[in-house]
């Protein structure tokens, strides 16, 4: 009993460090200007809850035409990813064929690079593509992901061979092995994968911010760090606009996060 | 035993192959063709041979970087290995609403580093609620210039970052916790090892596997740092650019009449060098154990 009381004790004390810097911006976005913001002890109920900064922020910069960017790129990345990744696990860990093993090492090899190294050299391939400042030069290099590639190939491989030989034996050509036998038995990696794509795209900021430059065509990250430095004589705007980008988000992984512990616990993240 | 046309597996790859030569071989060669030339974001450039490599060994502010990036690195790594197998110990057993905990836990992991830099900029501000609580406290009498101080700065993106990874390392530690045996923690118990000790002799060398990867993983992160950083200096890198990452450089570089992407491609090679070192150092130490 005493050890319960302590760890729901240690818990409680986690929960706030964690997510009551969120509670408070939450809290400051729904405050009217009546409502000092200023003190050391802000009330966490606004006394008069209200939408008006949201309706302010709107008003000031374009946060719903860059919310709907941030959507499509993550819509470009989630499907590529689904696909592309998928169809690439799938040959490498169930079909044998001459290089295979080659194109599965120079997808490893990729993993020892960070992103930030190839930056530059991905934003000149992109303007030579004449995709500079476009939404979709900045989801195209993330639409298939190596590592997803990787994942995808290691739930294919965890399915028993011999599934594969009944249905060869049955006389099942790849495409329906792959429909029948490799799809049913992957789903697990595949909501982790799309879930991380979905939190990739929709929080990136280096990438986006590199690649685009007209100030009326942002993704949502990147305008919020413009609307900071533009306007940070007005925190409940700016609370406001940090929340539009940090609900959607925590509404998506709220939904499908029992996909992602499971994965967790099917020792699907490993790194 | 083949089932299969010979270009089935070619097809399904080539999607994927195909941006693994556009979107990541030919950029990491390209990154070292750029390096030896003088290109800017507007137009070509020619061949300079090491002249950006020679700029960057006289350059103060890659200096100042690559120290920020090593503080960045000692602070970061035993934090963040210790205090998410903590967290993980906290949350393994499974009590009732766990699930909320677990989920709550992992929420600065999926914010965008720009809301949370944006969110924490705020309470480490002049007027911000730490300056304020600790005035009220009388632990201050002058709040403190979090985000304006060459090194406070850096230290409020350090806790930032740290603050954010906890979760993250969490969910790590918890999958390689399943796997620590459980009859070795109630041998211990009956043999009267209490909760701290069989921490250490236990939980500890079950997960040292972990603990590796996961200080590896923090040490390659923490030389990438940007958007912390980026955001809470409002994209000006502190008090005379003093407080700039690598990977801050890279993007000063990047665009505008200032920009150089020859020289940007210098640093990107630099900054591959100083990251592979702690991959190395885990190839290396996973050989032996």
């Amino acid at each position: 009993m005493r050890e319960k009381l302590l760890r729901y004790g240690l818990l409680l004390f986690v929960l706030a460090i964690t997510i009551g810097p969120f509670l408070l911006q939450l809290s400051t976005s729904l405050k009217g200007i009546n409502e000092d913001i200023y003190t050391a002890t802000p009330r966490l109920l606004p006394s008069e809850p209200t939408l008006d900064n949201y309706v302010q922020v709107m008003r000031t910069l374009p946060v719903l035409k860059y919310a709907a960017n941030s959507l499509v790129v993550a819509a470009i990345v989630i499907v590529g990813n689904a696909v592309g990744a998928t169809l690439a696990g799938y040959a490498l860990a169930r079909l044998r064929f001459r290089g295979g093993r080659l194109v599965f090492g120079a997808f490893v090899a990729t993993l020892v690079l960070p992103e930030e190294v190839t930056i530059i050299s991905k934003l000149v391939t992109i303007q030579s593509l004449g995709l500079a400042d476009t939404l979709l030069g900045v989801a195209l290099p993330g639409a298939i992901g190596m590592l997803n590639v990787l994942l995808m190939r290691t739930a294919f491989a965890a399915i028993p061979r011999e599934m594969d030989e009944a249905a060869i034996v049955d006389g099942a050509n790849a495409w329906q092995r792959f429909t029948r036998i490799g799809l049913p038995n992957v789903r697990g990696m595949l909501s982790v994968i799309t879930i991380f794509a979905f939190i990739g795209a929709w929080d990136d900021f280096l990438w986006p911010l590199i690649v685009l430059t007209d100030p009326e065509n942002l993704t949502l990250t990147v305008g919020l760090n413009y609307l900071n430095g533009t306007f940070s004589a007005n925190p409940r705007l700016i609370a406001a606009g940090t929340m539009i980008a940090f609900i959607p988000i925590v509404i998506v992984f709220a939904t499908l996060q029992r996909f992602f512990f499971r994965g967790v616990e099917e020792g699907a993240i490993k790194g | 035993m083949v089932h299969q046309r010979w270009f089935t597996p070619w097809v399904l790859v080539a999607p994927a192959a195909v941006w693994l030569v556009v979107f990541s071989a030919w950029p990491a060669i390209n990154t070292v063709i750029l390096s030896f030339t003088n290109a800017k974001p507007l137009g070509g450039g020619h061949f300079t041979g090491l002249q950006n490599f020679e700029r960057a060994l006289d350059d103060d502010q890659l200096l100042d970087a690559l120290i920020n990036s090593v503080v960045y690195m000692l602070v970061c790594v035993p934090l963040l290995t210790f205090l998410p197998l903590l967290l993980a110990v906290l949350v393994e057993k499974r009590l009732p609403g766990i699930t909320f905990f677990r989920t709550a836990f992992y929420t600065p992991v999926i914010a965008s580093a720009v809301v949370v830099a944006i969110i924490w900029g705020w309470l480490l501000s002049e007027h911000g609620m730490i300056n304020g609580l600790m005035r009220q406290l009388e632990v201050i009498q002058e709040p403190l210039p979090f985000l304006t101080d060459r090194w406070l700065l850096l230290f409020s993106a350090i806790s930032l970052t740290v603050w954010k990874g906890l979760g993250y390392y969490m969910i790590i530690y918890l999958s390689a916790l399943g796997n620590v045996r459980r009859e070795l923690h109630e041998a211990a118990a009956v043999d009267g090892a209490g909760p701290v000790r069989r921490f250490f002799h236990i939980t500890v060398p079950g997960v040292r596997g972990t603990m590796l990867l996961v200080s590896v993983l923090i040490s390659v992160s923490a030389l990438r740092v940007f958007s912390e950083l980026y955001v809470l200096s409002n994209g000006t890198g502190g008090p005379g650019g003093r407080d700039m990452s690598v990977v801050m450089l890279i993007q000063l570089y990047s665009r505008g009449f200032t920009g150089h992407l020859g020289y940007a491609s210098a640093l990107s090679l630099i900054l591959l060098v100083i990251t592979i070192g702690p991959m190395l150092l885990l190839t290396r130490l996973g050989r032996n154990s």
